[in-house]
């Protein structure tokens, strides 16, 4: 099944809506729950990211029996370095978003640490793409 | 689905029940669904909460209750009382005046419950301290809420703390105290005078225990009513001298079942959430996290905790002012020497014994989302269910019997339910041509009952 979620850059009320919906359908799903809580710990995390840094995104699901990829495709300034960014306590976020209580350069470390597998591709200018794999048979 | 979890105290009268649906529209679990104009629970979603009870214009809901005579079945008769019944009292009214009508009833001793919050608080600060956890620890005092997250919330199950409530801490001290004062344990009864539904549910299944010392329970409306009928008529009780036991209780124990009488007592950044709408919108931000501030969250089913129980009889505001004033008047009489500061009360010289009983088994989740359990299955369904969300119409009003289009859906691919009990899609069919009138009304009296369509044969006259 696919799915697709908007994020709307910078509004951090709505943060969290389209991982809220992930969650419900894994419950739906009975899928193990140690993996919806790894599932929807990194997506929270990557669609945070995307409210935080990039103007807007599209979060795409695809979903079977046996796996979840989640894609979150955002427009925004991109990441010039991976590697550092993936590093923790790595971190970019104005002081306003740190208020907020993010942005303490955890997000990809602890998405790493959650997903399977995770790919993050960037062009700086232009936007990054996170994709997010679970599988379901642990 | 067949496994039935959960002892439900909240019991659907079917020959008085209307059929008018308000208890379906207000139930925070979706667990009521309108077949043949009444309502119908279904089991397993049901955690007790009481929202229901309240809705309901006719008295059809009731909570369900132990025999009062069942009392009489034993020897040693105890009343377990939590402070909630105290403040549903004018102050004038004494601990002493509702003892001895108590006694007169029938009980032959009388305790109040939050004395068990004077063994469990220091294990609690100790257990939140010991854990340092990323996630916040929840408190097991309210068990609508601990069935909630077993059923709504299952990642969230092992953040519960695994202590038991105080509550069961009382009953098994009073349970020993007999026992050691050389009765026989099959003369012992503990009832426990409840302000709600989920307690009652609580102590006939309880979560994470084998067993529970509490013989039965005993609904405090019907105490309330008796011990104030006989207090208004004057009574004066022949057994006020023999009353053992109403030690004054610590200040923080008086008011822990009162909406933050938990989270003042425990240690680090705290938490206090009440009503159970409150509480899922809280815990639903809280799945998505895996780090939070806050180190121990106290989470109530009702609005202003167990003052709002659906038992009382007192406005619940009032009821907890009651409870805070009687709190400080104590702490001012401990001031001024009038009550021993540090005297603890005999439930004290108990503690290692209730300690070494405290802790509670793991509690399990049990997840009720789930539309299958094989995923290959439960893939299907969510297919044809988003399929079904295509022709609904997303009002949620209801007409189907159902509370949601969401939950129709989930019903008609669990094959419960059909497409068309939507009034939506009746309407459109009967364009199509595809559906009578008489069908369609057909389908409506299967759902609302005949009755709901008989007198209403002057439809035509109002409408001028």
């Amino acid at each position: 099944m696919h799915f697709e979620y908007q994020i709307e850059g910078g509004n951090f009320t709505r943060a969290g809506f389209a991982s809220s919906e992930i969650k419900k359908m894994l419950k739906q799903l009975n899928v193990d729950l140690a993996i919806i809580k790894r599932t929807v710990v990194a997506t929270y995390e990557a669609e945070v990211n995307v409210v935080a840094h990039a103007y807007s995104g599209t979060i795409y699901v695809d979903v079977d029996e046996k796996k979840i990829i989640i894609k979150l495709v955002d427009e925004g300034p991109g990441i010039p370095d991976i590697e550092q960014a993936m590093k923790e306590g790595y971190s970019t976020a104005s002081s306003r978003v740190r208020e907020m209580g993010f942005g303490a350069g955890m997000g990809l470390p602890n998405m790493k640490k959650n997903a399977d597998d995770l790919k993050i591709s960037s062009e700086v200018g232009k936007g990054t793409t996170v994709e997010i794999r679970m599988r379901f048979s642990s | 689905m067949s496994t039935k979890y959960f002892h439900h105290a909240l019991k659907f009268r079917k020959e008085v029940c209307i059929g008018c649906s308000h208890c379906m529209n207000v139930c925070p679990t979706q667990a009521i669904r309108i077949k043949g104009g009444k309502a119908e629970l279904m089991d397993n979603y049901c955690v007790d909460c009481g929202k229901c009870y309240r809705a309901c214009p006719v008295g059809a809901i009731i909570v369900e209750q132990d025999d009062f005579n069942q009392i009489f079945r034993y020897k040693q008769r105890v009343a377990l009382i939590p402070s909630v019944l105290m403040a549903q009292f004018p102050e004038k009214v004494s601990l002493t005046q509702v003892s001895s009508v108590l006694m007169e009833l029938g009980f032959s001793h009388v305790y109040e419950v939050e004395h068990g919050a004077e063994v469990l608080k220091d294990q609690m600060a100790r257990y939140i301290n010991e854990r340092n956890n990323d996630m916040p620890l929840m408190s097991t005092f309210c068990p609508a809420i601990v069935r909630l997250i077993q059923v709504r919330f299952p990642t969230l199950t092992e953040n519960l703390i695994l202590l038991k409530a105080p509550l069961d801490v009382s009953a098994s001290y009073y349970n020993q105290m007999l026992l050691d004062e050389g009765h026989d344990a099959e003369d012992i009864g503990i009832f426990y005078i409840t302000p709600c539904a989920a307690k009652i549910a609580a102590v006939k299944s309880p979560v994470g225990q084998e067993d529970s010392s509490i013989t039965g329970v005993i609904n405090m409306d019907f105490i309330f009513n008796k011990v104030y009928t006989a207090v208004k008529q004057g009574f004066i009780g022949k057994n006020t001298c023999h009353i053992p036991r109403l030690d004054p209780m610590k200040s923080y124990a008086v008011t822990w079942s009162a909406t933050n009488g938990e989270a003042a007592c425990m240690p680090g950044r705290t938490l206090a959430i009440d009503e159970i709408s409150n509480v899922i919108e809280f815990l639903e931000q809280l799945e998505n996290k895996e780090k939070h501030d806050i180190d121990f969250l106290e989470l109530r089913a009702c609005d202003e905790s167990c003052a709002g129980g659906i038992l009382t009889s007192s406005n619940r505001f009032y009821a907890v002012e009651r409870l805070r004033k009687r709190a400080a008047d104590a702490e001012k009489k401990r001031k001024e020497g009038l009550i021993p500061y540090n005297t603890a009360g005999p439930i004290v010289e108990y503690s290692g014994f209730l300690q070494e009983n405290i802790e509670i088994g793991r509690i399990q989740p049990r997840s009720m989302d789930k539309l299958d359990e094989d995923i290959g299955e439960a893939m299907k369904k969510m297919k044809r269910v988003h399929e079904l969300m295509d022709t609904l119409p997303y009002v949620d009003c209801g007409l189907c019997g159902s509370p949601k289009c969401s939950s129709l859906a989930e019903d008609i691919v669990q094959g419960h339910a059909s497409i068309t009990q939507c009034i939506y899609v009746q309407k459109r069919m009967e364009q199509e041509g595809s559906m009578s009138a008489a069908e369609s009304m057909e389908i409506m009296q299967m759902i609302w009952g005949s009755e709901k369509f008989e007198q209403k044969n002057k439809a035509k006259e109002i409408k001028q």
